[in-house]
């Protein structure tokens, strides 16, 4: 063995962090960031320098990094790409032993990979694309607390997927004022409403008022309907302490799901929360409000796909992943590639849908997505052949906005929800003819064929900022 | 434009906001359960415990069977026996140890 000596000074980090002849280990957690690099610094250097920051290294020598093995702990930059039509950036691969990370821990290991080196002088701009996750650190996470498998049969809901509303609106609602609009939702034939993510325990609606009068809500309407039904009781809080309080009386009143915003309450908190529902018997919807801050720069920050993985290792049984046809932002191909993400056990590496890595989950499970926005009965139809029936489709307007209210909102959007699932299931082309479907449904259905003339004109049709990088110029 | 009241009534999840279905409809449904390696099966209850998680079952799920017209003689036997109760058909998807599809054929 190489006897090393200790030498003081500022080396060039490739001399230690560039190594491209190495092969990862199936256990090395893998990482590909997208590097703006300072005009000047070339690339081999950067990456290294990007690898080194996010692992052991710092910008001098020490003589304490003698005292460990360093050619263990060390992350490696192993791979340098082009990015497709874009050359003011391309892509470094590093890969990282999986000792530098506490188990399950996503708040340690993201702390590492998008730490201090995300200001670092060297690069201009840095975009951390994708992880791989080894799976035995994925068998280190609990994931999500229930699944899609047990919610199916907690909620009795197979065959299709299922029904939400954004109880709008989202700020000023006395608790009995929003327990009626709850009620007539799930009156109507919605499964699910939700609190808005700002609704957490103002002076306008305290939390206890909420929760009781929405349980009574959600009590009347099972009784009326013989469905199940439930209201995502927003515990998000000021401090850790709160937000268990809540969650426990949400338990106590009998309530089957609750939720969190995992940005904003923080990593920490979320999978706190997660093991909480685990041990309650509790179902936890996931928000992702501040995501946009972190995501929509195509040169800087996380892309959603990563804060995706983070979400299903830390664990939540519902994720808010955009629309594709709504108000907000969002590509086709890449977010049917972080769908796949969120709920499938194995995806495979697709450049295609921006997947850089394969990712085995193993046996956690896998978590509905949630289509939330700007959405009404006229996208029913692509909502459909996009999600299919994993998925949780929220219409806050589109159900609110009828202009019989809320009941026939919601039973509108109910009956061209299935009315689509019948005919995909008959082998009908639900995208192409759904004009036809919908159309026809709404001859047994008045308040469908009143939302249809009332929407029908409606459409978002801004180009995304962030598109996949998958054009050659 | 005149708001309509809604009259809410007791509901059976799936396809239940949809007219009863036509005979060849049910069998389109059956027919895409099998086409995905589903198991059909048969269930039926008393109207007052729908809510039930475990309806009765019909003899055993048809493990395997690839025939529509037999599921559906399954179902007109079980109908027919318990002429007052739910009948529902569903499809046992092992691999993701679920059902694919549940929905009631005789409300």
């Amino acid at each position: 063995m190489a006897v090393k000596k200790y030498d003081a000074g500022v080396k060039d980090y490739r001399e230690t962090y560039w190594m491209p002849d190495y092969v990862p280990l199936e256990t090395d957690l893998l990482a590909v960031f997208k590097i703006t690099p300072q005009p000047g610094v070339d690339r081999e250097e950067a990456a290294a320098a990007v690898a080194a920051e996010s692992s052991t290294g710092t910008w001098t020598t020490v003589w304490t990094d003698l005292l460990t093995d360093m050619d263990y702990y060390k992350g490696r930059a192993y791979r340098i790409e082009d990015v497709p039509g874009d050359d003011s950036c391309y892509y470094a691969f590093v890969a990282y032993p999986i000792d530098l990370f506490e188990e399950g821990s996503v708040v340690n290991v993201f702390t590492s990979l998008v730490g201090n080196v995300f200001g670092f002088k060297a690069v201009r701009a840095l975009r951390l694309e994708d992880v791989r996750f080894p799976i035995a650190y994925v068998k280190t996470c609990g994931g999500p607390p229930m699944g899609i498998q047990v919610e199916r049969d907690t909620m009795n809901k197979y065959g299709r997927a299922l029904l939400g509303c954004t109880i709008k609106p989202k700020l000023g609602l006395s608790g009995k004022n929003y327990g009626r609009a709850v009620y007539e939702c799930l009156r109507g034939g919605l499964d699910f409403t939700k609190d808005d993510e700002n609704i957490n325990s103002q002076p306008f609606m305290r939390w206890r008022q909420r929760f009781d009068f929405v349980m009574e809500a959600i009590l009347k309407s099972e009784a009326e309907t013989g469905e199940r039904k439930g209201h995502y009781l927003n515990v998000t809080a000021p401090t850790p302490d709160e937000m268990f309080k809540r969650a426990e009386y949400a338990k106590e009143i009998g309530a089957p799901i609750i939720m969190h915003d995992y940005i904003t309450g923080g990593f920490c908190a979320n999978t706190g929360l997660a093991n909480w529902c685990r041990d309650n018997g509790m179902l936890l919807h996931i928000h992702r409000a501040m995501h946009a801050v972190i995501d929509r720069n195509p040169h800087h920050g996380i892309h959603f796909r990563v804060l995706t993985k983070i979400l299903r290792l830390s664990g939540g049984d519902h994720l808010h992943t955009g629309t594709v046809v709504g108000k907000l932002e969002g590509d086709r191909a890449s977010t049917l590639g972080w769908i796949d993400l969120l709920r499938e056990s194995f995806v495979p590496e697709d450049r295609s849908r921006g997947l850089f890595f394969d990712q085995d989950w193993g046996s956690m499970p896998g978590a509905f997505a949630v289509a939330s926005g700007g959405i009404h009965v006229w996208h029913m139809p692509a909502l459909v052949a996009i999600f299919g029936d994993d998925a949780v489709l929220q219409f806050g307007g589109g159900t609110l906005g009828h202009p019989w209210g809320n009941a026939a909102g919601a039973a509108a959007n109910r009956v061209a929800l299935e009315a689509c699932v019948q005919a995909r299931n008959e082998g009908r082309d639900v995208e192409r003819e759904g004009k036809e479907i919908l159309t026809g449904a709404a001859k047994h259905s008045p308040e469908l064929k009143i939302a249809m003339e009332t929407w029908k004109e409606i459409k978002f049709e801004f180009d995304t900022v962030d598109k996949l990088d998958v054009t050659n110029k | 434009m005149a708001v309509e009241v809604y009259k809410s009534s007791t509901k059976y999840e799936t396809f239940s906001y949809l007219p009863p279905m036509t005979a060849e409809q049910i069998r389109q449904q059956i027919s895409y359960c099998i086409s995905q390696g589903w198991n059909p099966a048969v269930e039926h209850s008393e109207k007052e415990n729908s809510m039930s998680n475990f309806w009765y079952m019909w003899k055993l799920p048809l493990f395997g069977e690839q025939s529509v017209d037999v599921v559906l003689e399954e179902l007109d036997a079980c109908h027919r026996e318990f002429p007052d109760h739910l009948v529902r058909f569903l499809a046992y998807d092992n691999y993701a140890q679920s059902q694919g599809l549940a929905f009631v054929v005789y409300r």
